[in-house]
C-alpha cells in the first residue's frame, strides 16, 4: 500500500510538470493549427535562465519563479514575431520545419554558452516527511501545488476574460473574427507569451526537481509533454493537462508492475491505442473543415 | 569559360592528394573521433587535451622517425556528438577524404563499436582509448578479433568480475540492485555481466531496473529499488546520470551505498552530484595516488598546461597516442598496413595508466584496475585488481 502510495506521488510530480509544458504545445495548436516545436528547447532555456539568475543574484523561490517566467514570455513573444508571424500564411509545413529550426537554434546556442552539464543551486531547502513506508517532500508538493494553481489560474482566463474569450474565438475562425475588431496580433502574441511562461515555471520546477540541467534536455521532455497534449487532444486546454498526468501515470505505473525495460513500449503502445478509439484524444473534438 | 578545366583540374588533383594521405611529405595525420558535444562532452575535452599534450611533445623533440627521415604527427579532430551515427560518418571522413594513417577515438562503447566497423572495413587501424565493451573489437559476424581495431582500456568483463568481487568480499554485501541504461551499449553489458558474477559469487541481485537515455526521472524504479532493499546499487551509467539517480535516491530514504564502472571517472561526477554520491566506490583505469614516475610527469605535464589533474579518458588517451607512435616507428612508413601489422606485434607496452599486454591476435589488452572511492569531493585509491 505504501509502495503505491509512494508511486503515486512519483507520477503526480511527473505529470504536473509534462502538463505545465503540455499546455504550451496545446494552447499554441489551439489558436494557430501550428506545432510550435520549438516549446521544448523554450522550457529548457528557462531551466538556464533560472540558473543564470541565481547565480547573479540568489533570490527566494518565488521572485525566481516570476522572472523566469517573464523572462521566458518574452522569449515566446520575440519567437513569435521574428519567426513564426512572417509566417503565419505560408504553407503550415514551412512553420513546422521554422519552429524546428527555432528549436534547434535555441538548444545549440545553448549548448555552445554551456556545453557541459550544469548543476543547479537549491532555491531552498526541502524537507522531507515520512508517513509509514511513504515520503513526501515540501519539493513534491511545492511542484505539484504550483502546477497546479497555474493551470486553475490559465482555465479561469481562458474561460472568464475578454482576452480568453478572444483567444478562443480565434481559435474558432481566424478569418472572420479579426473584422469583428478583435486585435489579432495582440491575442496571438499573449497566447505565446503565456504557453511560454508556462514552459518557463516548468523548467524552474523541473530545475530544482532534477538539479542537472543540460542544453539537450529539452528534446525528450519536450515531445514526451507533446505527447501528452495529442493524448489529451490537442487544442484543448483541459485535455493537454489530463493527458499528462495520464503519460506520467501510466510511465510510472508500468515500472511497478512490469521490468523498467517495457516502459516506452506500453507507454507509446497506449498511444497508438488511444488515438484508434478517439483520433481526436481524449478530450479533443473533430475540427470542422471549412471549405 | 577555358579557367574552369584548369579549376577543376587543380580541385582533382588536390583531392587526389589527399586521398594519398596529405601533400605534405613530413607530417603524418592522425585523426581523433572525440565526443566533443553531446552528453558526454567532458570525455572529449580530456581525450583532445591528452591527446594535443602526447603530439606536441612528441613534435617538440622532432617527431616521430620512420625509414624515411623524421615526421610530425598533425592531429585532425572532429566532433561524433556523442552518436553512433555521427561517429561512423566522422570515421569514413577522416579515414577516406582527410587520409589519417590511424584513428584515435571513439572513447564511448556506442560510438566506437560503429567506428569499428567502419575502421575495419577501410582498413586503417582505430584504437579506442576508453570503450570497455567487448564488441568494440570483436567482429559481430565471426566473433573473432578485428584486423584493425584496437583498445587502450581493460573490458567489460573483468570490470564486472573486480567490482562483483570488490561489492562481496571488502564491502560484505550479501542483495545488490542494479540500474542502468538500456538504450546504451556499455552499461548493457556492464549490468548483465556483473549480476553474472556477482550471483556466482553467493550474492542476490534483488532489483534489477533500466532507464533510457535523457532519462531524468528515476523516482519509479527507484521506488522499487526501496522496497527490495539492497545493501548495494550498481550504477553503470555514464557520470552525467548518476548525480539524479544518487539525489532522488537519498530523497526517497535510500541509504544504500552506490557502485558505480569506469564511466564514472570524470571529475564532473563531483562537481554535479555533490554530497549525494560522497562515499561511492567504482572501477577505474588509473589512479593519480599511485603514479609511476613517468604517470606523475604526464600528470604535472597535463595539470600544468590545462589547470586542472588528468582523469581516466586523459590518461588512456595519452597511452593509445603512445600505442600509435611505437608502432608507426616499428612500422617505419606513413602506411596504414605496415601500422597494423607492427601494432599486432606489439606485445607490451609501459604507460602512464600501467603496463599493457597484448595477446597474438587480440586488440584487448591485459591490465590492472583500481577501485576508487568519491571521499570528500575527490577521487580516493582504495585498492588494485590485478587480471
Amino acid at each position: 500500500m505504501d509502495y503505491f502510495a509512494q508511486q503515486a506521488i512519483n507520477a503526480l510530480q511527473l505529470g504536473s510538470i509534462y502538463a505545465l509544458i503540455a499546455l504550451g504545445y496545446s494552447m499554441v495548436y489551439g489558436v494557430l493549427v501550428m506545432i510550435n516545436f520549438a516549446h521544448g528547447d523554450v522550457f529548457m532555456v528557462s531551466s538556464f535562465f533560472c540558473l543564470l539568475l541565481l547565480l547573479v543574484l540568489p533570490v527566494p523561490f518565488v521572485a525566481a519563479l516570476i522572472i523566469v517566467m517573464l523572462a521566458t514570455a518574452i522569449l515566446g513573444v520575440a519567437i513569435e514575431r521574428l519567426a513564426y508571424r512572417p509566417l503565419r500564411n505560408a504553407p503550415r509545413v514551412s512553420a513546422i520545419i521554422t519552429a524546428l529550426g527555432c528549436g534547434l537554434v535555441i538548444q545549440n546556442t545553448t549548448l555552445s554558452i554551456s556545453p557541459y552539464s550544469q548543476r543547479m543551486p537549491e532555491l531552498f531547502t526541502p524537507v522531507t516527511w515520512q508517513f509509514g513506508g511513504v515520503s513526501i517532500s515540501s519539493l513534491q508538493l511545492l511542484i505539484i501545488g504550483v502546477s497546479v494553481g497555474l493551470m486553475i489560474a490559465l482555465d479561469f482566463f481562458i474561460r472568464r476574460t475578454r482576452y480568453g474569450m478572444a483567444m478562443r474565438a480565434i481559435a474558432q475562425d481566424r478569418i472572420t473574427v479579426p473584422l469583428m475588431g478583435v486585435p489579432v496580433n495582440q491575442v496571438i502574441a499573449m497566447t505565446f507569451a503565456i504557453g511560454a511562461a508556462l514552459g518557463g515555471a516548468a523548467g524552474v520546477l523541473y530545475a530544482s526537481a532534477y538539479p542537472v540541467i543540460s542544453a539537450t534536455m529539452g528534446v525528450l521532455v519536450g515531445w514526451k509533454a507533446f505527447v501528452a497534449a495529442v493524448i489529451g487532444g490537442i487544442g484543448n486546454v483541459r485535455g493537454a493537462v489530463l493527458g499528462a498526468y495520464v503519460l506520467g501515470a501510466v510511465e510510472v505505473f508500468t515500472v511497478t508492475v512490469l521490468p523498467s525495460t517495457y516502459r516506452d513500449l506500453v507507454v507509446y503502445s497506449l498511444l497508438l491505442v488511444i488515438l484508434i478509439f478517439k483520433p481526436y484524444g481524449l478530450l479533443g473534438r473533430p475540427a470542422v473543415q471549412k471549405v | 569559360m577555358s579557367k574552369i578545366p584548369a579549376l577543376l583540374a587543380v580541385t582533382a588533383t588536390s583531392m587526389l592528394l589527399a586521398g594519398c594521405g596529405g601533400s605534405d611529405p613530413d607530417t603524418v595525420k592522425v585523426g581523433m573521433n572525440l565526443e566533443m558535444t553531446g552528453d558526454i562532452p567532458a570525455v572529449g575535452a580530456s581525450s583532445k587535451n591528452a591527446a594535443e599534450l602526447y603530439f606536441n611533445q612528441l613534435n617538440e623533440k622532432g617527431g616521430v622517425t620512420l625509414t624515411d627521415g623524421p615526421k610530425k604527427v598533425s592531429l585532425i579532430v572532429r566532433d561524433n556528438a556523442a552518436k553512433a551515427d555521427q561517429s561512423a560518418s566522422v570515421a569514413q571522413q577522416l579515414i577516406s577524404s582527410q587520409g589519417v594513417v590511424a584513428m584515435v577515438g571513439p572513447n564511448s562503447s556506442a560510438c566506437a563499436i560503429p567506428a569499428g566497423e567502419i575502421a575495419e572495413s577501410l582498413k586503417c587501424v582505430m584504437i579506442s582509448p576508453w570503450s570497455t565493451n567487448p564488441k568494440t573489437t570483436t567482429d559481430q559476424a565471426t566473433g573473432a578479433p578485428k584486423r584493425y581495431v584496437f583498445r587502450g582500456c581493460f573490458t567489460d568483463p573483468f570490470q564486472a568480475i573486480v567490482l562483483a568481487k570488490f561489492v562481496t568480499n571488502d564491502l560484505g554485501a550479501k542483495k545488490a540492485a542494479i540500474l542502468y541504461d538500456v538504450s546504451s551499449e556499455a552499461p548493457l553489458g556492464q549490468a548483465t555481466l556483473f549480476r553474472d558474477t556477482f550471483t556466482a559469487a553467493g550474492g542476490e541481485i534483488v532489483a534489477f531496473e533500466t532507464f533510457t537515455t535523457g532519462d531524468k526521472d528515476f523516482s519509479a524504479q527507484l521506488t522499487n529499488i526501496r522496497e527490495a532493499n539492497p545493501d548495494v546499487i550498481f550504477l553503470p551509467t555514464y557520470y552525467n546520470d548518476v548525480p539524479l539517480i544518487a539525489q532522488q535516491a537519498r530523497r526517497l530514504g535510500i541509504t544504500a551505498k552506490f557502485i558505480g564502472s569506469d564511466a564514472w571517472s570524470s571529475p564532473e561526477i563531483i562537481k554535479l552530484g555533490g554530497a549525494d554520491v560522497d562515499g561511492s566506490y567504482f572501477c577505474n583505469h588509473f589512479s593519480t595516488q599511485i603514479a609511476t614516475d613517468e604517470a606523475k610527469k604526464f600528470i604535472a605535464d597535463y595539470t600544468a598546461k590545462y589547470g586542472q589533474a588528468p582523469d581516466d579518458v586523459a590518461a588512456l588517451t595519452y597511452d593509445a597516442c603512445g600505442l600509435v607512435t611505437e608502432a608507426l616507428k616499428a612500422g617505419g612508413k606513413n602506411d596504414r598496413e605496415a601500422l597494423r601489422e607492427a601494432f599486432a606485434q606489439i606485445r607490451e607496452y609501459k604507460g602512464v595508466t600501467g603496463t599493457f599486454r597484448f595477446e597474438p591476435g587480440s586488440g584487448d589488452p591485459i591490465k590492472s584496475a583500481v577501485v576508487l572511492q568519491i571521499k570528500d569531493g575527490a577521487f580516493q585509491w582504495v585498492t588494485n585488481a590485478q587480471p
